[in-house]
């Protein structure tokens, strides 16, 4: 990983002439991906081997007998050579191979893909619904500068953005779905079963990101080319829309990189309250009877989509923002 | 690190903790034996017995989630001690050393703060197993990685500055660097850091345990308390309620507490905004403006909400196609008069006056036609590498007006803004408009600027230290096509500049402002010619180099002004520069405020003058 990493660089300024600023920005990136999609496979692949004790008599069970745990081992590949093993497991993941579940005895591949949609589907509406929500409450209440506005803005969103996703959850299916009857409270039957899950993660995501943006607009207010902005007297749309937006967006996005990731981790969790037939409720019934192989694979398609958030974050920016195409690199 | 001001959220979320700590304490010696006794009524839902009802093994769900917070905080604090050690050393670590180790590190952080950091935390659970200890290190080492980026982020702004430069050369050893500049420097931030971090670790802790794969039964924490209520929500929703009401409590107080330091630590903050106090009447001025004046400033106040005057009764004009030069030191008032002519006077700041007017335009009024302002009135600022916006290409930005105000298309938009890019003497003009602000040299951006003021036609042009912040070099050149254009459009010009030397040379007439008053006010020759009367016009010119005079071979020393000009809120009650003036009467300087009579606003030179 160190090779990749310092590797980096070099591959971006050699082609930095014969590419363009864009080419060049679309190598470092694909090389930052490859980076971190080596250290998922490597660290998901050490996860097993750092087991503490015997990894084969832990996944065998506490009352296996000798022979089930040498079974357990074989299947584990715990009797090859490390680099044996490591070999087959990634050769395995070039072919799309990424074991059995041990309990269901069903390819990890087509679990994911059964799975994937569904995780995929609610973690995009929220970021979504984060982004279109966050940004003009954030951008409004900055641009009304009153100290009240301010101090009410500080209470509800510090209220509600420290309130968890799996609490915002319970008491969402209290209410709409135990009390007022409106929706349902799991699974994923109909349309309305996504209204709740998607609700528990946008509610606090949206707090957060909101105060970001609030934070970081009047920032953006408080600029020259604000103050040259206003002076050509423009209708306040055009004025935030136009000449506020795109450069809270840099900063905003940056942040908010960190809290879509996040998101994502809420997604596992929201899964779970709303029985959300995505891959994180599946994640968290494979650790509760550690079926490694499926935590692997899950754990290794949550962070790659992670990665590719982060990405698309970061050609979102290049897109608002050309200076950042410019020799910045990894941020 | 600064003083903590203390505020109410700060003082009520802090206590507020305490008390949820002292609870922790006491709780289990209290209700330890209700929290596990057996009372035989499983899932019984609230009762006076059993306020948030049993669980389903018959328990006090209030006692257990009153103990729970023993092991809940304790596993939060040792989590956030991991957490924030190792988020610390990572982040401040590779700020002091090595060029490639920091690069490397950097990255580093990089890659895992993109990784959840729950998933991170169910790796990690599922190499150690579960239960408490697991836990902890599962959530401390999965919310290290955000700490670090956090710390790295604001070690960066401190290592980057110009003592630690210095002590790094003198070769101070890292680990002193780190100890002694870094960490100092940044422990009020840190101390918001930790306090979010600790809502966060509860958080992410007590969800740990309410997936299952947290702490195990027989212990419990308010997670699995969380769990356990969820199977039972449509029997008793009230089991649910306490392990809620005590995750999320706890959490919100820690950020409330966050929130607060920020607030408390916050050098911005403070009562700056207080009440507004009404004005005080503005007298106008014995000096009437002639009736053809363009602009007519007439009493001009400018007060800060507390009613501190910060320019105090300016009054002058400008006739069409007229130059004129408002000059002063920094801090007398000149940009904010400009800022008032303009109407963009930076928010809290207020202007008032007995007549502010463009021809028939009222600029004091609470509603100016917009329109009408944005084309009378050309604005060059002082910065122009800062008031272009850099995310939008110079010709959006210039053409703007036109296509706002002057309903133009975007062809005919361009058309002028890329002739008008030609009259400023841009070359390759239509290649400008096409580029972003930083693209180009910074004379090149004042120039684009004047460009952008010109294009709707405007009569007035304000131009706020239009040179200052550009090289010597250009500086001659950007006045030059100010001088130009006054000469070939006829359009008017407010030029505020700090020299005097540049207001000689380009204005017709000269306004000379000290402490928000004006002065004196004298024609350029007048200038030119030494023949300025109040000492304070004849101490700026003794301190410019441009205007003395060349012919003479000996070397005539620049003089500076001794003291500097009092604060807006201390100025005194007769003649603010009778501190520093070399002629300054007893007595009479010290007590009275000298009126602006025969365009001098002087005691010795009113005297002189006239004898009483």
């Amino acid at each position: 990983m160190a090779a990749t990493l310092t590797g980096k660089p070099a591959a971006g300024a050699g082609r930095a002439t014969v590419l363009g600023p864009w080419g060049t920005f679309v190598v470092r990136r694909l090389v930052g991906l490859v980076a971190v999609a080596v250290t998922l496979v490597v660290g998901t692949f050490l996860m097993v081997q750092l087991i503490p004790g015997d990894p084969a008599r832990v996944v065998a069970g506490a009352d296996a007998t000798p022979a089930d745990v040498e079974l357990a081992r074989h299947e584990l590949g715990l009797d090859r050579p490390l680099l044996t093993q490591f070999g087959t497991y990634a050769s395995g993941l070039l072919r799309g191979d990424l074991g059995t579940a041990f309990q269901t005895k069903e390819p990890v591949a087509e679990i994911i893909g059964n799975r994937l949609p569904f995780t995929a589907e609610i973690a995009f509406l929220s970021v979504l619904a984060v982004l279109l929500l966050a940004v003009p409450i954030g951008l409004a209440v900055a641009a009304r500068g009153s100290r009240r506005t301010d101090g009410a803005f500080t209470f509800v969103t510090g209220l509600v953005g420290a309130t968890p996703e799996y609490i915002i959850g319970t008491l969402l299916v209290l209410g709409f779905a135990i009390r007022l009857g409106w929706l349902p409270a799991a699974g994923a039957e109909t349309v309305t079963s996504m209204v709740l899950p998607i609700a528990a993660l946008v509610l606090p995501g949206t707090c957060v990101m909101a105060r970001i943006v609030r934070s970081e607009a009047a920032h953006v207010l408080a600029q020259d080319y604000m103050r040259t902005a206003r002076g050509r007297r423009l209708p306040p749309l055009r004025l935030y829309a136009r000449h506020a937006l795109p450069n809270l967006l840099t900063a905003t996005l940056t942040l908010g990189g960190l809290i879509l990731a996040g998101l994502l981790g809420g997604t596992v969790v929201v899964e779970t309250v709303f029985a959300w037939p995505g891959i994180g409720q599946r994640v968290v019934e494979a650790l509760l009877v550690r079926d490694y192989p499926v935590i692997q694979g899950c754990v290794l398609v949550l962070g790659l989509l992670a990665a590719l958030l982060n990405l698309l974050v970061d050609v979102v920016l290049a897109l608002l923002d050309p200076r950042t195409l410019a020799g910045k690199g990894g941020r | 690190m600064r003083r903590i001001r203390w505020n109410t959220p700060l003082v009520v979320a802090l206590s507020g903790l305490g008390l949820i700590a002292l609870l922790g304490i006491a709780a289990p010696f209290l209700w330890e034996e209700e929290a596990t006794a057996l009372s035989g009524a499983a899932r019984a839902s609230a009762s006076a017995e059993h306020w948030l009802g049993t669980d389903a093994l018959g328990r006090d769900v209030l006692a257990r989630t009153l103990v729970a917070t023993r092991l809940t905080l304790e596993m939060s604090l040792a989590a956030t001690a991991i957490a924030s050690v190792a988020g610390i050393l990572l982040g401040t670590v590779v700020w002091v050393s090595g060029r490639r180790v920091r690069e490397l590190g950097l990255r580093l952080i990089d890659v895992m703060i993109c990784y959840p950091a729950l998933l991170l935390a169910m790796v990690i659970a599922t190499v150690l197993g579960t239960g408490p200890a697991a836990s902890i290190l599962a959530i401390g080492l999965g919310g290290a990685p955000a700490f670090a980026r956090l710390t790295a982020n604001m070690a960066a702004s401190v290592a980057q500055r110009d003592f630690v430069t210095q002590a790094r050369l003198m070769g101070v050893p890292p680990h002193r660097l780190l100890a002694r500049h870094l960490l100092p420097n940044i422990s009020g931030p840190l101390l918001v850091l930790l306090s979010v971090a600790f809502a966060n670790v509860l958080v992410a802790l007590s969800g740990l345990s309410f997936l299952g794969v947290g702490v195990q039964s027989p212990d419990y924490d308010w997670g699995s308390l969380l769990n356990s209520g969820l199977e039972s929500l449509y029997t008793n929703p009230a089991e649910a309620i306490g392990p809620v009401a005590a995750i999320t409590l706890t959490g919100v107080l820690a950020g409330f507490v966050g929130d607060g330091l920020a607030t408390a630590l916050d050098p911005r903050g403070g009562d700056t905004k207080a009440r507004t106090r009404r004005p005080a009447p503005v007298h106008p001025s014995s000096l009437r403006a002639p009736a053809d004046a363009l602009l007519k400033v007439d009493g001009l106040v400018v007060a800060l909400p507390d009613g501190t005057r910060l320019v105090d009764g300016v009054s002058f004009h400008v006739a069409p196609g007229e130059i004129v030069g408002l000059v002063g030191e920094s801090g007398s008032g000149k940009s904010l008069t400009a800022m008032s002519v303009a109407r963009l006077l930076p928010e809290g700041l207020s202007a008032h006056a007995a007549e502010l007017t463009l021809d028939d335009l009222d600029l004091a009024g609470p509603e100016a036609d917009p329109r009408r302002l944005a084309t009378e009135i050309g604005i060059v600022y002082q910065d122009p590498s800062a008031s272009f916006n850099p995310a939008l290409k110079m010709g959006g930005q210039l053409t703007e007006t036109l296509r706002v105000h002057q309903r133009a298309g975007r062809a005919e938009a361009y058309k002028r803004a890329v002739d008008a890019l030609e009259q400023v003497r841009i070359e390759n003009p239509a290649r400008v408009v096409k580029q972003y602000p930083h693209e180009l040299s910074g004379g090149m951006r004042q120039r684009a600027m004047i460009a952008a003021a010109l294009l709707p036609g405007p009569r007035l042009i304000v131009a706020d230290e239009p040179t200052t912040a550009l090289d010597v070099t250009v500086q001659a050149d950007v006045l030059d096509l100010l001088k130009d254009i006054n000469h070939t459009h006829g359009t008017s010009i407010l030029l505020i500049s700090h020299d005097i030397g540049v207001i000689g040379t380009v204005c017709h007439r000269v306004v000379v402002m000290y402490a928000g008053r004006v002065v004196e006010e004298l024609s350029a020759a007048d200038l030119r010619a030494g023949r300025a009367r109040h000492p304070y016009t004849k101490a700026l010119l003794a301190a410019s180099p441009r205007l003395q005079d060349t012919d003479t071979e000996e070397r005539v020393l620049l003089a500076t002004i001794p003291g500097r000009p009092p604060a807006p809120a201390d100025r005194p009650a007769g003649c603010a520069f009778a501190d520093r003036c070399p002629v300054a009467l007893d007595g009479l300087c010290a007590t009275e405020r000298p009126d602006l009579t025969d365009a001098v606003a002087c005691h010795a030179v009113h005297q002189e003058v006239q004898p009483v």
